[in-house]
């Protein structure tokens, strides 16, 4: 696969299948993982970083889901516009692509797998995968983990297991997230409680494009924080049981709208649909906000017709990185609320 | 909206941060947010980023230890440079600074004990730590469940492995 062939197809995240996809947008674990005595990518020099990246880059080459047709890209040889567009598709993080020297990734073909390279550890394995299966994405990601551990050196201690360059990490270095999109508790403002509850219960909350971004269009993000002191199984069990619950309160949310305010959730939805489908100018966050309002619709079933996939697919192309891809040109961000609004107009028909 | 900074343009970057139930919101001019290094490929600041002054709060000099300063073999990290990057250097730092790490660890985390996953390495040595780490993990699901008579034999069992592992 070559890196242009992504925008030949749909991540495989973004299918908007899996259990519960009515309301979870997708599950992600990541494991940090680093080489023992090796030194950690922000402290390393330029021949430190390159010595880290020829240890491992054979083993992450050889994998049967990396050596299956996919994608290995060293950072330095990819352009500013498709390392935002790898950052869109949730591919790598944005610490990647701040300082590309020695820093690589190497993704699965149907993307659901990306493991970088001298991030702020040596490793992260991430899996994702749409609806709610974060047991999937631990399985996944442990196993390749058990692969690489056969024929790398992980740095650990019995203590404080996988010694990672943030303490933060330290212990499992497993992160589980999961991709919420809750509409209907935000529509019925119950939804700042829902998140000081769950901050107390010892997780985070973030946007729809990870740290340091804001809640656009009804997505949540919620992950864990702590890494150490609990297995693996006890955090994805304590994250799961809490998502279990919100996706019941936006159950009960969403049938309370369409018993007691059926008529503005219908003015809502279709006036959106209406816009999406006429508009000839439409901003990034215009366009996340009235597709989350056309998802809603989907989801409890007002609009039929159109896919929950469609949908899912247009919160990703229509970022900036995605839209001058598909154009083969650079915009200003006035040139590019014309081609959003063009591209969304060609999708919602 | 206008931009918070600024006061001219319009703001486009919204941002929410919830940290300790405290909410705050910022919003910026798209010129603003890239000054602050916030907007498109900018630095995040997130809860990490906050560790730096973690690492002061928990962590007092040893006494007696004043005029050495701590530096890993292995990496040359000093703990002034973890206090600054809130980053450590390799696992070695680790074992450098078990005495200022432990209590932080603690601190972030409430706990210092790994319950997880271990790598699968042969040898002796590592099976009798990996002993040590099932006593834990049932150690913490008898003090969970209540037996605390379990839980004593069980905390015995550890202190003598220890003792030996030593």
């Amino acid at each position: 696969m070559k890196l242009d062939d992504l925008m030949k197809q749909t991540s495989g995240w973004l299918k908007g299948t899996g259990p519960h996809s009515e309301i979870v947008f997708s599950s992600r674990v990541r494991l940090a993982r680093n080489l023992e005595k090796v030194i950690f990518s922000n402290w390393a020099n330029k021949d430190q970083l390159e010595h880290a990246l020829m240890m491992i880059e054979p083993k992450l080459k050889a994998l049967e889901q990396i050596k299956n047709n996919g994608l290995y890209l060293k950072m330095s040889d990819v352009s500013s516009i498709d390392k935002q567009l790898l950052v869109e598709r949730h591919l790598i993080s944005r610490e990647l692509v701040a300082k590309v020297q020695s820093k690589a990734v190497v993704i699965s073909n149907d993307e659901t797998v990306s493991i970088m390279l001298n991030e702020e550890d040596h490793l992260r394995i991430q899996v994702l995968l749409p609806g709610f299966a974060l047991d999937d994405c631990w399985k996944k990601s442990e196993q390749i983990d058990s692969v690489l551990e056969k024929q790398l050196s992980f740095a650990f201690s019995v203590k404080w297991g996988y010694l990672t360059a943030c303490p933060t990490n330290t212990g499992t270095g497993i992160r589980a997230s999961v991709m919420l999109h809750l509409p209907a508790l935000v529509l019925t403002k119950q939804i700042n409680r829902v998140i000081q509850a769950v901050v107390k219960l010892g997780l985070t909350v973030r946007g729809l494009f990870g740290e340091g971004t804001e809640a656009a269009g009804n997505f949540f993000q919620i992950s864990n924080q702590v890494s150490l002191g609990r297995s693996e199984d006890e955090i994805i069990d304590n994250i799961k049981r809490i998502i279990n619950q919100i996706i019941e309160y936006e159950h009960n949310a969403r049938n309370a709208l369409s018993t007691k305010n059926k008529s503005s959730v219908d003015d809502q939805v279709w006036r959106s649909y209406g816009i999406l489908k006429n508009a000839h100018i439409i901003s990034s966050s215009e366009a996340i906000e009235l597709l989350s309002n056309v998802r809603l619709g989907i989801d409890m079933g007002l609009i039929k017709g159109l896919t929950r996939e469609v949908v899912n697919e247009l919160f990703i192309l229509t970022q900036p990185a995605h839209l001058q891809k598909l154009e083969k040109k650079t915009f200003n961000s006035q040139q590019r609320d014309t081609k959003r609004a063009e591209l969304i107009r060609s999708k919602i028909t | 909206m206008v931009c918070q900074v600024c006061g001219k343009k319009t703001a486009t970057v919204h941002l929410t941060e919830i940290i300790n139930d405290q909410m705050t919101e910022l919003h910026l001019c798209e010129v603003c947010a890239k000054e602050k290094g916030i907007a498109g490929l900018g630095q995040p600041f997130g809860l990490q980023d906050l560790l730096a002054g973690l690492v002061d709060l928990g962590t007092p000099v040893p006494a007696g230890n004043k005029k050495t300063v701590l530096q890993c073999s292995n990496c040359k990290m000093t703990y002034e440079d973890f206090r600054k990057n809130g980053r450590l250097g390799c696992s070695q730092c680790y074992d450098t600074f078990k005495e200022s790490l432990e209590p932080l660890l603690k601190k972030i985390h409430g706990a210092s004990q790994h319950l997880g996953k271990s790598p699968l390495r042969e040898g002796k040595e590592f099976k009798a730590k990996k002993e040590l780490q099932d006593l834990y993990l049932k150690l913490q699901k008898a003090i969970q469940t209540e037996e605390f008579e379990e839980a004593a034999k069980i905390r015995d069992r550890i202190k003598k492995l220890e003792k030996e592992n030593n």
